[in-house]
């Protein structure tokens, strides 16, 4: 069965403006594979090369060496996108644009006809609990709704994958739960489901298995159980493990 | 073209909603009213020089809207970062510029048929008679001639730091164009080499922006003009903000997104 996601040999480099160093690597030699209907958490400490994979995946920036695949087509190509929904962190929405204006746009952009449309807006508001405030425009909305419009944006086109990148970042309790809730939802609809979050509670209860990643090289993978299993330990505990910390004196 | 049109709707419903051109307009009305209430010695030909201040506030107007609204397109989308969502959807490069620059052109467009219906009242009420036709071709070519500053401010945006240094450079190039263009080639005879051939090549590399500005043929009321001229002046600009609009794609293409 053709894996949704797949990352061969990734390699990733920026060209570095420290003195002295005249590329930094992002990501280096990442193999990856999520399979479909999976909810697969993608962890790291800050700069382990978590949204430049992300960025190669979603066509943002090439990859120096290496592939990378999503429903089996060269992420270079644009069709390879329209089975994908992606929510950025914090990204500030158009803000003169209603919710529905706003989903209308992208709707527009997939080429969705316009009864379809109608019935997707609906769908998705409901789905993110903003349908009472579809007619307010955004710029009115608080940090939990607009998270949750960009929520509503991914979803649109009923994506067999979602991209996400850190859709927790910045939520109160019941925000993070909302969004928890969604993802779950989504799960049972046999959603693929790629996200990255430091939350590693959150991670442990939503995810089927995780990859931890930590300066652009692959720590560990596998099943969530599976590796609490294996170190007798909690993610977090494990994850603080893998990437050295605390540091050896 | 789904993905351009749609593009467009949303760079067009953010000039309806702004209050950029609301402002200007009302001043162009204001400015325009107040010279309208001065009649000095019933003299005729001050309805002559109502329309050129008209004219002259509405190319201002129209120019400032067509950069302001244009330099920040790109920037904007990248600090609020909806860019990425954008670019995460089956569109390419291409159609956002294209995207882009038609809802900028289209709202441009939209503004400047307000200004020139306001310039069309003025001037009925005034000399009673309203040459549509004139006034049409004056507001076609001024409209061709904000398409190509509008293609070349979108390529800025891809090449400068900031929205402000974008549009004040974008700004002089097109004021230095409109006022000086047509002289570049007598400056020239005057320099030594190389700058003579140096200006030589601007004035024939650069858009002459002024051969757009018929406001001259609309104050005097001239004929019309001839229509193979005016065909061939849609050309030019066609020509010219395919360029800038090819250019803008080159540059933003292969760019990183992070």
């Amino acid at each position: 069965m053709e894996a949704t996601v797949s990352i061969e040999n990734l390699r990733v480099e920026y060209s570095s403006r420290d003195l002295g160093e005249s590329t930094k690597v992002a990501v280096n030699g990442l193999t990856l594979r999520v399979g479909q209907g999976e909810v697969f958490g993608f962890l790291g400490p800050n700069g382990a090369g978590k949204t430049s994979t992300m960025n190669v995946l979603l066509g943002f920036v090439p990859p120096t060496s290496g592939t990378a695949r999503i429903f089996g087509v060269d992420v270079r190509e644009p069709i390879a996108r329209q089975r994908i929904g992606y929510l950025p962190e914090q990204t500030y929405y158009y803000k003169f644009l209603t919710a529905e204006e706003l989903l209308r746009f992208y709707a527009g952009i997939f080429g969705i006809p316009r009864p379809e449309t109608e019935a997707r807006i609906d769908a998705v508001l409901k789905l993110v609990e903003l349908d009472h405030a579809r007619k307010r425009q955004i710029k009115t909305y608080s940090k939990g709704m607009q998270q949750r419009v960009g929520l509503a944006q991914a979803l649109i086109n009923n994506p067999d994958l979602l991209i996400l990148d850190e859709p927790t970042s910045g939520l109160d309790p019941i925000g993070r739960m909302q969004v928890r809730e969604i993802i779950q939802r989504l799960k049972g609809e046999g959603k693929t489901v790629f996200f990255s979050s430091h939350e590693l509670g959150e991670v442990e209860t939503v995810c089927d298995r995780v990859a931890i990643l930590h300066q652009g090289e692959l720590k560990t993978e596998g099943r969530v159980s599976d590796l609490l299993k294996e170190h007798s330990a909690n993610l977090e505990q494990i994850f603080l493990k893998l990437i050295g910390y605390p540091p050896l004196p | 073209m789904n993905t351009v049109w749609s593009l467009a709707k949303v760079v067009v419903l953010e000039m309806v909603r702004r209050k950029d051109f609301y402002v200007l307009f009302i001043l162009t009305v204001l400015l325009t009213l107040t010279a309208a209430s001065v009649n000095l010695f019933n003299d005729r030909s001050i309805v002559r020089y109502l329309k050129e201040i008209c004219l002259l506030l509405i190319w201002l107007s129209a120019l400032v809207i067509a950069i302001t609204c244009t330099a920040r397109q790109i920037p904007a989308e990248r600090e609020h970062r909806t860019l990425f969502p954008l670019l995460a959807k089956p569109v390419t490069r291409g159609q956002f510029v294209l995207g882009k620059f038609l809802g900028c052109w289209l709202a441009v467009g939209l503004a400047l048929a307000s200004f020139y219906l306001f310039f069309g009242l003025v001037s009925a009420t005034r000399e009673q008679h309203w040459p549509v036709l004139n006034y049409l071709q004056a507001a076609w070519l001024h409209w061709l001639m904000l398409g190509i500053v509008i293609a070349f401010t979108l390529l800025g945006s891809i090449l400068f730091a900031t929205p402000s240094s974008n549009g004040t450079i974008c700004f002089a190039c097109a004021a230095g164009i409109l006022l000086l263009g047509r002289h570049l080639n007598k400056v020239a005879l005057s320099l030594a080499e190389p700058l003579q051939s140096l200006l030589y090549t601007a004035y024939f590399v650069l858009p002459h922006l002024e051969i757009f500005d018929v406001r001259e043929l609309i104050i005097h009321d001239a004929g019309l003009i001839r229509w193979d001229m005016f065909a061939l002046a849609t050309l030019y600009a066609a020509a010219y903000t395919a360029f800038f609009l090819f250019a803008a794609w080159l540059a933003f293409r292969r760019r990183p997104l992070n």
